[in-house]
């Protein structure tokens, strides 16, 4: 608090600090195009690759193709949430309105990709463990971490004042974020000791080219989808703020 | 220091004087542990095997319950807005806090445990691992506990949002106060577990309260 | 007088302050000044954001815009500001002693006794009733011992008047008097007269 005399933030009012905001905008509109044409082409390869020129595995089949859709969102379950807690120190240390729309839009789409991951695993499971859940390790801090990434949802949902919000969901993704890795820590932990080891893992180092390369093409596609939703929800929310401000000043008879 | 012993003594003869809630969580907390063999049948064997993990559980559920009282009465009447102007930073509220909701409701769970104990068919050494990962990992379901209550104290109906949110965070401590109990990998395990435990309270008392003190300071203004 | 020392001198200044709930600007570009051993009257309608401001003063609401000083304060010294909001603060089950001792406590406690502030506000019959049975008037009262069993030279009231009886508000502006004498501040939110020599005013709300 500025109480010292000391100014240590330049303050503006809450829609002159929208500028920068508009800036976003105006300089990311171009990218969304290409960039989502350029995730369409890298998925349409990946999925031919994945359906057409990938071996079956000897032994799980055709099944293993749900590899290819599996694997990446499960990398990008994680990697929203890094995203998401590099946003939240942007609200804590610079308090930049950019880094709350960065947090808002990535929560959801945090939370589809990690329920898509869980569904892929599921149904991987169904043929390869003969279950649809197994307490098996990964599925399960993938399931808590949707938990969080939900509670997340729930949290901005509570909040009328957005600004308020930010701030106090930022100190919450940073906890989770503190508390990720101790939950995958605790559950392996747990798992092993209720189960023997993994029946199966993906990321074994013997897999052969065939397998690399549509996993990789697909990988790059999905992280590029999320980086275009993202803008597109960044985007969305910044127009809905605007809305909200003009709402707001519309009703107060523009006194300002 | 006069400042937190005063929280401190505060929350103490609020929860304990007269009408306190503490009786009903002891309550709530038998008659989750007791309702448990009407829903799988009175087998000995069976109920004993499982009896850790219900007293973790309802120990892990009255504490959930108790945590709407913890910063939103205070915020209510406008004891809140006193402590962000006392001559004591709000992590040290927050701290006197959660050692006085870890007594309040924590250890008359724990005092009560044996009865819990009892009915489950549990046996004595087992017990006393049960009241020693109940008194190692309690502290960290505070500590959690008081940071879910801090995020949510500045929602006018955040009284469900808190369990809901912490809960995930709260996995580990089940898992560890679980598995120092009944420990399916040998006592090794076991022992580790309860270090973890002990490990996961530090950490959780010694974050949680400038967290939760962020939580609330950013929330109110 | 049981309110001896000096208290240490603050001034107050803002320049172009902008205070508001949220987004929404109730104050704007209000500069204002007010030296130590003066106060301030705040007057106006409901909603002109009296409170608003007199939060934002405080430090418990960020300001939107502007800028806001205590010339003066010692930030090692803690902190120098009573601000009293429309809640008391006052909670059932703990004895009005045990109120004021807590806070003492909390706020950090001066040369006068919490026993003795009681028995200035006219509390020192009621020291031992549970504050839940204090009447709203006599819950003020309570409030008004805060303000004198930590001696802070910046008090920020929010309509303290309110509930209090005549005798009341004579004993509220006694306080008033002897604190802007030590070399007091004090900044009121109010809508009734209160008997302050030389106290400037400030209207909110008026060009609206």
């Amino acid at each position: 608090m500025n109480l010292n005399g000391i100014d240590d933030t330049p303050k503006m009012s809450w829609w002159s600090r929208l500028a920068h905001p508009g800036q976003f905008l105006s300089w990311t509109r171009p990218l969304i195009w290409p960039l989502a044409a350029l995730t369409l082409v890298l998925m349409l390869v990946g999925l031919w690759f994945a359906f057409f020129n990938s071996p079956a595995d000897y032994q799980m089949g055709d099944t293993v193709r749900i590899m290819y859709v599996h694997v990446p969102t499960a990398w990008l379950s994680q990697f929203v949430y890094a995203a998401m807690s590099v946003s939240a120190l942007g609200t804590l240390v610079w308090r930049h309105p950019l880094a709350d729309v960065s947090m808002k839009a990535a929560a959801p789409l945090g939370a589809a990709f990690t329920a898509m991951a869980l569904f892929t695993g599921s149904m991987w499971g169904r043929p390869t463990w003969g279950t649809f859940w197994e307490w098996d390790g990964r599925m399960t801090s993938t399931l808590i971490l949707l938990f969080i990434y939900l509670g997340i949802i729930a949290l901005w949902r509570a909040f009328d004042d957005q600004l308020r919000a930010a701030r106090v969901v930022a100190v919450f993704t940073l906890v989770g974020a503190v508390n990720v890795p101790i939950i995958k820590f605790s559950v392996d932990w747990w798992s092993t000791l209720h189960q023997p080891a993994s029946v199966f893992r993906a990321d074994g180092p013997t897999m052969p080219g065939s397998l690399l390369t549509p996993l990789f093409v697909m990988f790059f596609a999905f992280t590029l989808l999320f980086v275009t939703l993202q803008l597109l929800a960044m985007h969305t929310e910044i127009r809905r703020r605007r809305l909200i401000t003009l709402e707001r000043r519309a009703a107060q008879g523009d006194a300002l | 220091m006069s400042g937190f012993l005063g929280v401190l003594q505060r929350e103490l003869r609020l929860n304990l004087s007269g009408g306190g809630e503490v009786l009903t969580l002891v309550l709530f907390f038998i008659i989750v542990g007791a309702i448990v063999p009407f829903a799988i049948g009175p087998d000995q064997v069976l109920l004993a095997s499982i009896a850790p993990g219900i007293i973790w559980i309802a120990a892990f559920l009255a504490m959930l319950l108790g945590l709407d009282r913890l910063f939103r009465p205070d915020r209510d009447d406008g004891t809140l807005a006193l402590y962000r102007l006392a001559d004591m930073s709000m992590a040290g509220v927050v701290a006197a806090k959660v050692i006085a909701h870890w007594l309040t409701t924590a250890l008359p769970l724990i005092i009560a445990s044996p009865f819990l104990a009892m009915i489950l068919a549990m046996d004595g050494p087992t017990f006393a691992r049960t009241a020693l990962s109940l008194l190692l990992g309690t502290p960290a379901l505070a500590a959690f506990g008081a940071f879910g209550a801090a995020v949510t104290v500045a929602i006018r109906r955040g009284g469900l949002l808190a369990p809901i949110l912490i809960a995930p965070l709260c996995v580990p401590v089940l898992i560890f106060g679980v598995g120092a109990i009944a420990p399916l990998g040998g006592p090794d395990q076991a022992s580790s577990a309860m270090l973890f435990l002990a490990a996961l309270s530090l950490m959780a008392l010694a974050l949680s309260p400038f967290a939760a003190a962020l939580a609330i300071d950013w929330g109110e203004e | 007088m049981t309110q001896g020392q000096v208290q240490h001198r603050i001034n107050l200044k803002t320049q172009a302050l902008a205070c508001g709930r949220g987004d929404a600007v109730l104050v704007a570009d209000l500069s204002l000044e007010v030296a130590a051993g003066s106060a301030l009257l705040l007057r106006g309608p409901n909603g002109a954001g009296k409170s608003t401001l007199l939060l934002t003063l405080a430090g418990l609401l960020r300001p939107i815009s502007g800028t806001l000083v205590f010339e003066g304060a010692d930030p090692e010294a803690g902190p120098f500001i009573h601000h009293c909001g429309h809640k008391n603060a006052v909670r059932p089950r703990l004895t009005v002693l045990e109120t004021l001792r807590f806070w003492a406590d909390l706020n950090g406690s001066g040369p006068l006794p919490p026993a003795a502030a009681l028995e200035r506000v006219g509390l020192a019959r009621t020291a031992r009733v549970d504050a839940g049975y204090l009447s709203a008037g006599q819950q003020r009262r309570l409030v008004l011992a805060r303000l004198l069993v930590s001696p802070r030279p910046v008090w920020l009231l929010d309509e303290p008047s309110a509930a209090l009886d005549a005798a009341g508000r004579e004993l509220m502006a006694a306080l008033l008097v002897d604190h802007l004498e030590s070399g007091g501040l004090a900044v009121i939110a109010t809508h009734d007269d209160i008997a302050l020599p030389g106290a400037a005013t400030l209207t909110l709300g008026a060009e609206a």
